[in-house]
């Protein structure tokens, strides 16, 4: 079972680069987006950076592994990583299950909420994956 | 006529060149810029016929006199091996020797099974938790280690012993210099600093000692938040603790004792062994134990998003070879041997290494180099006369001596004992041994001091 | 978890059964100390029956060059003659330690040196070094003598870069890498060459080489490789030739007159040498004379009195491996070279040629061509026309392995969509391409009329489609490991 390629929530922003962003407060949880996993196809080995370390905005935050895919993963946002989807470790293909839901990456603790004015809206991102989607 | 390794016809040709529809085959090869066009083989040999080839490859094989003609004791990484005949049956059968890498998994499930059965024996002879399938040999699998020891610390300096066979030591060199990994060359207790990725060590060592002894080695490296790389002889673990068990993280070797024929060098295998959470910082094919889609147990490349045909620049190694054929040799001779056979044979050995260096210690003019520390097959020997001046007159003999190890202007030889070597074989290369010495003290009396 | 496959060894041992007699000892028993002797060791114990049996039986699960057409571009997958196998196992050849004294190896020394020479010949090179144990390692020993050679002229901090073009096999880029140089990638343009404008924008002073493979990975030869040749020189960097389809060139032309500085062979493809399922491969090295002092140690030297030795080149990138490189393989190429001799050569990249282009000729209504024009010695085809009945390339390829062929290399090269690459190659027969080429028509029907009988395929193999996402989440290594 995978998500729905399209769904994309109101209640998040995103990347151009297909990471999805929820604000708690003064953090941010982030995922990939499920238009990102089911172009990756089976997800079976993410890594991800240890709590603590210190991201910037769309750099490299870690990669995320299909069978036949090896990607990498940018920060939208710049701050310090304080929690890792540790279930992640033994059941990656949550990430295709429930991207916006079990299959979280990390939280991050926000440092610039002006960053969070680059990041698209839902709508903006819809536009982007239809173009992407046609191509 | 066709060739026996070209079979088109001229009518093949024609009709194929028909449904193509060109008239002559040196319109499909027009993109050629004229200037370069041409056949630029006239200086090679012309063809051979097979009862031709045979004998031109005899002629060849005649001018080699060392081979299997004397008795010889001479290893530095490579080991005269008596081989069942099953190895070689096995691995000449075409369906392993023609078939290729195993991407259509469900059209090679013969040499993917192999191949896990391959990585399940070299991780349980090692002491490890899992294994790759086989990297090209023992020397460049030392190199990938180190490598991989950089990419796990994230550091970017090594310490290797100074007692590592000194071409392992030149592979590191050529595999590190471009990416500014820095080399300490250092003895067996090392100053490790946090600066260092692994303390690289082989054992027994390139003078045949065994340096791994205990597991203060890795405990002393990981004290420095380093990791242990070990380079050790497969032959050896018939008998000694694998340096796994002794906390080694990496572990690698040259397959070669295991089966496989000196063929002047190669090809070898490398064998390469690590615990299961770094495998995916591993280099080399890794076959993988899955379901088909009727749930029946089948095996599969894995773990390939490491690798360079998905990952490129990125990868954890350009290697897309594991010795496949090789590693095969490998699965059957250990197949046939077991527990109980590897663990005779590698007894055998001691036994006969020990038999023989007691024999030569004892000899006037002789002594052991090292007589304190412990060894498997191979030992140094120090020499009354120039180690080229003692293989002359071994080679004299009909035996192949040993290796020129000399240090500090002393001459010193490398000498090795495998189970091809008898009982009587020793007995000759000692007497040979005991002539050269008096030879040598007629000449200029100045026997052993003791 | 039983199933079609044969049982682990693990699971034929019994404690105390053997698979070879080996000999009593003949000497005193010597002492060793307690704490380095081993205590556990898990190998399995198996009859020497047992085991005879155990590996025929895996053996059958395979295809092979020797059971089937296999079809895999880029793979040269050609006849391993048997003569070959024989030779190399010749008492002299086989047997020979690789540190014998010179006068003990003189055949052997003969055999490389002889070798160096017929494939600086068909390069049509200056030098050639024997060492590198696969084309891989042999990619990676040019970048490493490219190094070398701007070093040597002042120029190597300087030169940083490494350009390939993005049809290039993934190890161009991962050796760039291994080598201590960035990647910059060149697009290819719509006939299949590369974008010789967007190259000459992609180099500068900071670039080391350009690697080109030859012909290239779509199976083309590049028709603007003079243009190519001058840009590349023109900026001060190497041009490296990926040697993986020499087949499409022997005799017809050489990397040397096509303005080439460096190279590496496949002497597994080229050279017939057995894959034998994934290795043991060599991957040679030629190179112009400017280069031939930085080649991989050693090399065969004549010596003053006419003997043969080896020899490190005076500014040597270093060594490759334990000894002298895969002699084994060296070997059976330089029987291979012997057998066909330079006619022989030129006869075999011409069938090679034939071939692809007539299987192209026979399957091009079926199939999409990419790129209509000429191919060298594979076919490229493409399954995007079949996604309409919701059938992939992989389906294609599956449903081959029902039909006994093995399948052809698919999604290579990257990018083009829906890739077949098929590689005939000179060893088969007109009826055995025309047998292959009905299964792939008849496919094409299917794929209309029955898909599912692709997207279920395979199902006369051993096993059917694998779980891999499993294996690689959940990793089973060995035995150990739970198996």
């Amino acid at each position: 079972m995978t998500a729905q390629a399209n769904e994309v929530p109101e209640d998040l922003l995103y990347s151009s680069e297909h990471e999805w962003l929820r604000q708690e407060g003064d953090l941010a949880r982030v995922g990939i987006t499920a238009f990102a996993q089911d172009r990756l196809g089976d997800v079976v080995y993410v890594e991800l950076p240890a709590p603590g370390t210190a991201v910037g905005f769309m750099a490299k935050l870690g990669e995320i592994e299909s069978v036949k895919v090896a990607s990498e993963l940018f920060s939208p946002l710049t701050g310090e990583v304080v929690e890792v989807n540790a279930a992640l470790e033994k059941e990656p293909e949550l990430v295709n299950t429930d991207p916006y839901g079990a299959g979280w990456l990390l939280v991050v603790r926000l440092s610039d909420r002006s960053e969070l004015e680059k990041l698209l809206t839902p709508a903006a991102y819809t536009t982007q994956i239809e173009r992407e989607a046609g191509l | 006529m066709s060739r026996a390794y070209v079979p088109m016809t001229p009518e093949d040709r024609a009709t194929m060149l028909a449904t193509i529809g060109v008239a002559s085959a040196d319109a499909l090869f027009a993109d050629i810029p004229a200037a370069a066009r041409g056949s630029n083989l006239d200086g090679l040999p012309p063809p051979l016929s097979e009862i031709e080839l045979v004998a031109q490859m005899e002629a060849l094989a005649a001018a080699n006199t060392a081979g299997g003609r004397k008795a010889t004791f001479r290893g530095g990484g490579a080991y005269e091996r008596f081989i069942p005949a099953v190895v070689d049956e096995i691995i000449r059968r075409g369906e392993f020797l023609t078939a290729y890498t195993p991407y259509q998994a469900e059209a090679s499930q013969g040499t993917l099974q192999a191949a896990f059965e391959f990585q399940s024996l070299i991780a349980a002879l090692y002491g490890c938790e899992a294994a790759n399938a086989g990297l090209y040999d023992g020397a460049s699998a030392l190199a990938e280690a180190c490598l991989m020891a950089c990419r796990l610390t994230r550091r970017d300096r090594l310490a290797v012993a100074d007692s590592l066979n000194p071409r392992y030591l030149a592979v590191i060199k050529t595999y590190t210099e471009p990416l500014g990994i820095g080399l300490d060359v250092m003895a067996a207790a090392p100053a490790l600093t946090e600066e260092h990725a692994a303390f690289v060590i082989q054992s027994p060592d390139y003078y045949g000692r065994i340096t791994l002894a205990s597991e203060e080695t890795a405990t002393a490296a990981h004290a420095a938040g380093a990791l242990l790389v070990v380079s050790a002889d497969p032959m050896s673990l018939g008998l000694l603790r694998p340096p796994g068990e002794l906390g080694a993280d990496i572990v690698v070797g040259e397959g070669q004792s295991l089966g496989l024929p000196l063929s002047f060098g190669g090809p070898y295998v490398g064998l390469f062994a690590t615990r299961m959470e770094h495998v995916r910082q591993m280099p080399g094919r890794v076959v993988g134990q899955t379901v088909d889609a009727a749930g029946r147990r089948a095996f599969v490349l894995t773990l390939q998003a490491r690798e360079q045909h998905i990952r490129r620049e990125r990868a954890s190694s350009n290697i897309c070879t594991s010795e496949q054929l090789v590693a095969l040799a490998v699965t059957v001779y250990l197949s046939c041997l077991g527990a109980g056979g590897l663990r005779h044979l590698a007894r055998l050995i001691y036994d006969r290494a020990h038999y023989a260096a007691a024999a030569i210690d004892a000899l006037p003019g002789w002594e052991l180099a090292y007589p304190e520390a412990p060894f498997f097959c191979e030992f140094v020997v120090r020499c009354p006369r120039p180690v080229a001046a003692v293989n002359e007159r071994l080679r004299e003999q009909g035996i192949v001596g040993g290796l020129d190890v000399s240090a500090a202007g002393e001459p010193r030889l490398l000498l090795c004992v495998t189970e091809t070597n008898t009982r009587a074989e020793i007995d000759c290369l000692v007497a040979a041994l005991a002539l050269i010495g008096e030879q040598r003290r007629s000449a200029a009396p100045a026997g052993k001091q003791r | 978890m039983t199933g079609a496959l044969p049982p682990l060894l693990s699971e034929l041992s019994r404690p105390g059964r053997v698979g070879c007699d080996l000999p009593a000892s003949d000497v005193p028993s010597a002492a060793l100390a307690a704490g380095l002797e081993r205590g556990e060791l898990a190998l399995p114990e198996l009859s020497q029956l047992e085991v005879v049996r155990h590996f025929t039986n895996l053996s059958q699960l395979n295809y092979s060059i020797d059971t089937t057409f296999f079809p895999l571009g880029s793979c040269t997958m050609k006849y391993n003659p048997r003569v070959n196998e024989h030779v190399a196992r010749l008492p002299g050849l086989g047997d020979l330690h690789p540190l014998a004294d010179d006068a003990d190896r003189q055949g052997a020394l003969r055999l490389m040196h002889e070798l160096q020479r017929y494939l600086a010949t068909i390069a049509g090179f200056d030098a050639v070094g024997l060492a590198p144990a696969a084309g891989a390692q042999g990619e990676l020993t040019g970048l490493l003598m490219t190094r070398a050679y701007h070093a040597s002229r002042g120029e190597g901090e300087q030169r940083r870069r490494v350009v390939t073009p993005d049809s290039a096999h993934g190890t161009n880029p991962a050796t760039a890498a291994m080598a201590g140089y960035t990647l910059t990638e060149v697009p290819s343009d719509g006939d299949g060459d590369v974008d010789v404008e967007q190259l000459a924008s992609r180099l500068g002073p900071d670039v080391a080489a350009f690697m080109l493979t030859m012909p290239n990975t779509l199976g083309l030869f590049e028709r603007r490789i003079e243009e190519i040749v001058r840009l590349v020189h023109g900026c001060g960097a190497l041009l490296y030739l990926d040697g993986a389809n020499m087949n499409a060139l022997l005799g017809q032309t050489s990397p040397g007159a096509l303005g080439f500085d460096l190279m590496h062979f496949n002497l597994h493809k080229t050279f017939s040498t057995p894959h034998g399922g994934g290795g043991p491969g060599a991957g040679p090295v030629a190179v112009v004379a400017a280069l031939a002092e930085f080649l991989p140690g050693p090399v065969v030297a004549e010596t003053a009195g006419g003997a043969l030795t080896l020899v490190e080149p005076p500014r040597s990138i270093g060594a490759l491996s334990g000894f002298h490189g895969n002699f084994g393989v060296m070997l059976r190429a330089y029987a291979f070279i012997r057998a066909l001799g330079g006619e022989g050569l030129a006869e075999v990249s011409e069938a090679a040629v034939i071939n692809a282009n007539y299987l192209l000729a026979r399957l091009r209504g079926a199939y999409d061509v990419p790129f209509p024009r000429y191919c060298m010695h594979e076919a490229l085809l493409s399954g995007r026309g079949q996604r309409r009945h919701d059938v992939r390339t992989l389906d294609i390829a599956k449903r081959l392995l029902d039909y006994g062929y093995y399948a052809p290399t698919i999604y290579f090269p990257l990018v083009v969509e829906e890739a077949m690459l098929i590689e005939p190659t000179e060893s088969e027969t007109k009826e055995a391409i025309d047998a292959f080429c009905e299964a792939m028509l008849a496919i094409a029907r299917e794929a209309e009329a029955t898909p599912e009988l692709l997207r279920e395929a395979p199902q006369a193999t051993p096993v059917s489609r694998l779980d891999e996402a499993t294996a690689a989440r959940r990793p089973i290594l060995g035995w150990q490991a739970g198996g």
